[in-house]
């Protein structure tokens, strides 16, 4: 298990690697630079401009400037951010919590709801309920994620006026109190709702399909020939099964639940990096946007090392071969 | 209990099979019964109807398309088909329990070995968790698993296919049922490993005192295991006798071909001799006459169009056959006397 996760690392260098490289092209093909957003086109100094090109590299083969910009991430400097005026590690820092609470809340989320009503359509296969369950999942996965969360701004917030429409804490709180951390949660309960519907979708389907085919296995046969009850062959032979697969989906799914915090981060004006990565694009602020991808495929590929991972832990048939 | 009273009665049970729509019997008015410590084998080439009209006795049909359409199961007199599934999951695994062919598959991969064996004994005794996983260590001794106490933390991946079989074989009979189930229980298994499987059912069967129903397509143990033997084809009993009986005067056919087909050690056999043609499947049953006339080497015009019955042609000896008078339907025994 050690040597395969040690492997498994080892082979992300080169992954990474050219993870940069197209990282690096992309934000070469964004329209302007580095300079470009900071300065007014119309009034400033061409040599002025030449002067600072110069000063910051942009005039050096792309060779060198890549390698410039890799040797400084290695050093776990990200660079300036000009809108913001801070450091990229620390601007990204006051956002990344933010993130990380809306994904982790939306991951509960789809796991509390997708285990009730997958245990439940798995249960009770092509009856009424099961048909319902997954009309539902249908139309979580074909309603457009912004438009889910237009609906949701307008049926939660604005005329029941249950949960706030934007923003991703209240204000006059300090930092660090009860009230801080429950105004955080209340703030991002919506927007985790609505960015877990695919997951949702996609995790309850597969835990119904998985329960169903577990159903008709030789072993919950066995289980009944020994007199076992129907509850206890559903809770502890079938779900004990279908449940693995489904743990460690998670972290397969990290990079997509990321791409949907980008649209709901940006429509609840909810403060995380996926708001961020859209502001800094529109705004050319390259180190930023060179940064964020930088870090999603990063999450993306720990994501899948960790579903690989616990699945051994919790499958004991990969735990011990 | 009178000896002679049977503990298990199989009586006209047709069960079959919703096939797009339309119910197609795979186990067709079957009757025969199991006394109190007897060995009932049920022989029959693949796809006669073994297994289904087992688990149709075991209540444990495939839900979704398999259902027992007549009949009734009667054990120590009582109808099982009547039965609620509460009234069932309290005689299955105590009183009737069952072991199947396939031993990689019936044990549950992820749960340990020792969850699933004190499962029986938590389903229908009162015992404390400690005690029962005490007799489940002790079972597992009795059926010659070594290590039994370590076994028990084990999941089923980390035994072989005649380690599982023991399994399930000290699972079954860890309530000291009356009858046992084997459904083909070393089909699956190594050859050496098949003959250490049955002298160890055989023992247990000895120990316990139980009755068993053991199907098998192998007459080689028939012969060394059956009191009586039942033969089935495509659904239906064809013979019904005891084990003597039946190797030296089969009357059927069927039985007969099957015999002709058994290895034997001190003939040099070219060939097997194996009976031509396949087990009509449940959709190309026939409708009308014998349904084994197709393959029959004595086969008669007659054959194709009266339904042959299982009827006593000698004391103890029940075959479906036209060429015993017994077979013939009531209405026709004149005319089969006189041809
Ligand atoms: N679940 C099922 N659905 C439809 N047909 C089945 C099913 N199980 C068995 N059958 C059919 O019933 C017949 C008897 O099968 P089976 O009892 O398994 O035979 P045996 O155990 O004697 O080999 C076969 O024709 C088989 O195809
Ligand atoms: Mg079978």
């Amino acid at each position: 298990m050690l040597i395969y996760t040690l492997r498994r690392i080892l082979i992300m260098i080169p992954i990474l690697f050219m993870v940069s490289i197209v990282v690096f092209s992309l934000a070469l093909a964004m329209p302007g630079d580095a300079l470009s957003g900071q300065i007014d086109p119309t009034n400033a100094d061409p040599e002025y401009i030449e002067e600072r090109r110069e000063e910051l590299g942009l005039n050096d083969p792309i060779h060198v400037q890549y390698g410039s910009w890799a040797a400084n991430i290695l050093q776990w400097d990200f660079g300036r951010s000009f809108q913001h005026q801070m450091d990229v590690t620390q601007l990204i820092g006051t956002r990344l919590p933010n993130t990380i609470l809306l994904s982790v809340m939306s991951l509960i989320i789809t796991y509390i709801l997708a285990f009730y009503m997958g245990k439940y359509a798995g249960r009770n296969p092509y009856t009424k309920g099961d048909y319902a369950v997954q009309g539902v999942n249908y139309l979580m996965l074909a309603i457009p994620s912004f438009v889910a969360a237009l609906f949701a701004i307008f049926i939660f917030a604005f005329q029941l006026g249950w949960f706030p429409s934007t923003g991703s804490v209240g204000s006059g709180l300090e930092q660090g109190t009860m009230a801080y951390w429950g105004s955080k949660i209340y703030h991002t309960f919506l927007p985790a709702l609505v960015l877990g519907m695919l997951t949702t979708a996609s995790y309850t389907q597969f835990l119904r399909n998985d329960m169903v085919e577990s159903a008709q296995k030789d072993y919950v046969r066995t289980a009944r020939a020994k007199g076992t009850d129907e509850n206890t062959i559903y809770n502890k032979h079938i779900l004990r099964n279908s449940i693995i697969p489904i743990v460690t989906l998670f972290g397969f799914d990290i990079a997509s639940i990321i791409g949907g915090a980008v649209i709901i981060e940006t429509i609840f004006s909810y403060r995380g990096i996926g708001e961020l990565l859209v502001a800094s694009i529109s705004n050319r602020d390259s180190a930023v946007v060179m940064a964020i991808f930088l870090m999603l495929s990063v999450a993306t590929l720990i994501g899948n090392l960790l579903a690989d991972l616990l699945y051994g832990i919790i499958d004991p048939r990969i735990r011990v071969g | 209990m009178n000896q002679q009273e049977p503990l298990l009665e199989v009586d006209g049970l047709h069960t079959g099979f919703t096939i797009d729509g339309d119910m197609h019997y795979a186990v067709n008015n079957v009757s025969f019964s199991v006394k109190p410590k007897e060995v009932v084998c049920i022989v029959g080439e693949s796809g006669c109807g073994k297994s289904v009209m087992s688990l149709s006795i075991m209540d444990l049909l495939p839900k979704h398309n398999g259902k027992i359409d007549k009949g009734a199961i009667r054990f120590q007199g009582r109808d099982l088909t009547m039965l609620s599934d509460k009234e069932m999951n309290h005689i299955r695994g105590r009183d009737i329990s069952m072991i199947f062919q396939e031993p990689m598959t019936a044990l549950n991969p992820v749960l340990t070995i020792g969850f699933q064996m004190d499962e029986v004994l938590m389903n229908h005794t009162d015992l404390k968790a400690d005690e029962i996983r005490r007799r489940s260590v002790s079972l597992l001794d009795q059926v010659g698993i070594s290590r039994s106490d370590q076994i028990v933390n084990e999941y089923p991946h980390q035994l072989s296919g005649g380690m599982r079989q023991r399994v399930m074989i000290a699972m079954a009979i860890a309530c000291q049922p009356k009858l046992l189930i084997a459904d083909e229980p070393t089909t699956a298994l190594d050859v050496t490993v098949q003959a250490q499987i049955l002298e160890l059912i055989q023992k247990i069967q000895d120990e316990v005192g139980m009755a068993m129903l053991l199907i098998t397509h192998d007459l080689g143990v028939v012969a060394e295991m059956a009191d009586r033997v039942v033969v089935m084809y495509a659904g239906q009993v064809v013979e019904d006798t005891d084990v003597d009986t039946l190797f030296h005067d089969p009357k059927h056919p069927y039985t007969k071909a099957l015999l002709r087909s058994i290895p034997r050690m001190d003939e040099k056999q070219e060939e097997l001799d194996t009976i031509k043609g396949i087990v009509p499947s449940l959709k190309n049953m026939p409708q009308q006459g014998c349904r084994f006339v197709d393959r029959c080497p004595e086969a008669m015009d007659k054959c194709r169009e009266i339904d042959p019955q299982l009827g006593e042609e000698a004391q103890n000896h029940a075959v479906r056959c036209l060429l015993y008078d017994a077979s013939f339907p009531n209405e026709q025994k004149q005319r089969g006397v006189g041809s």
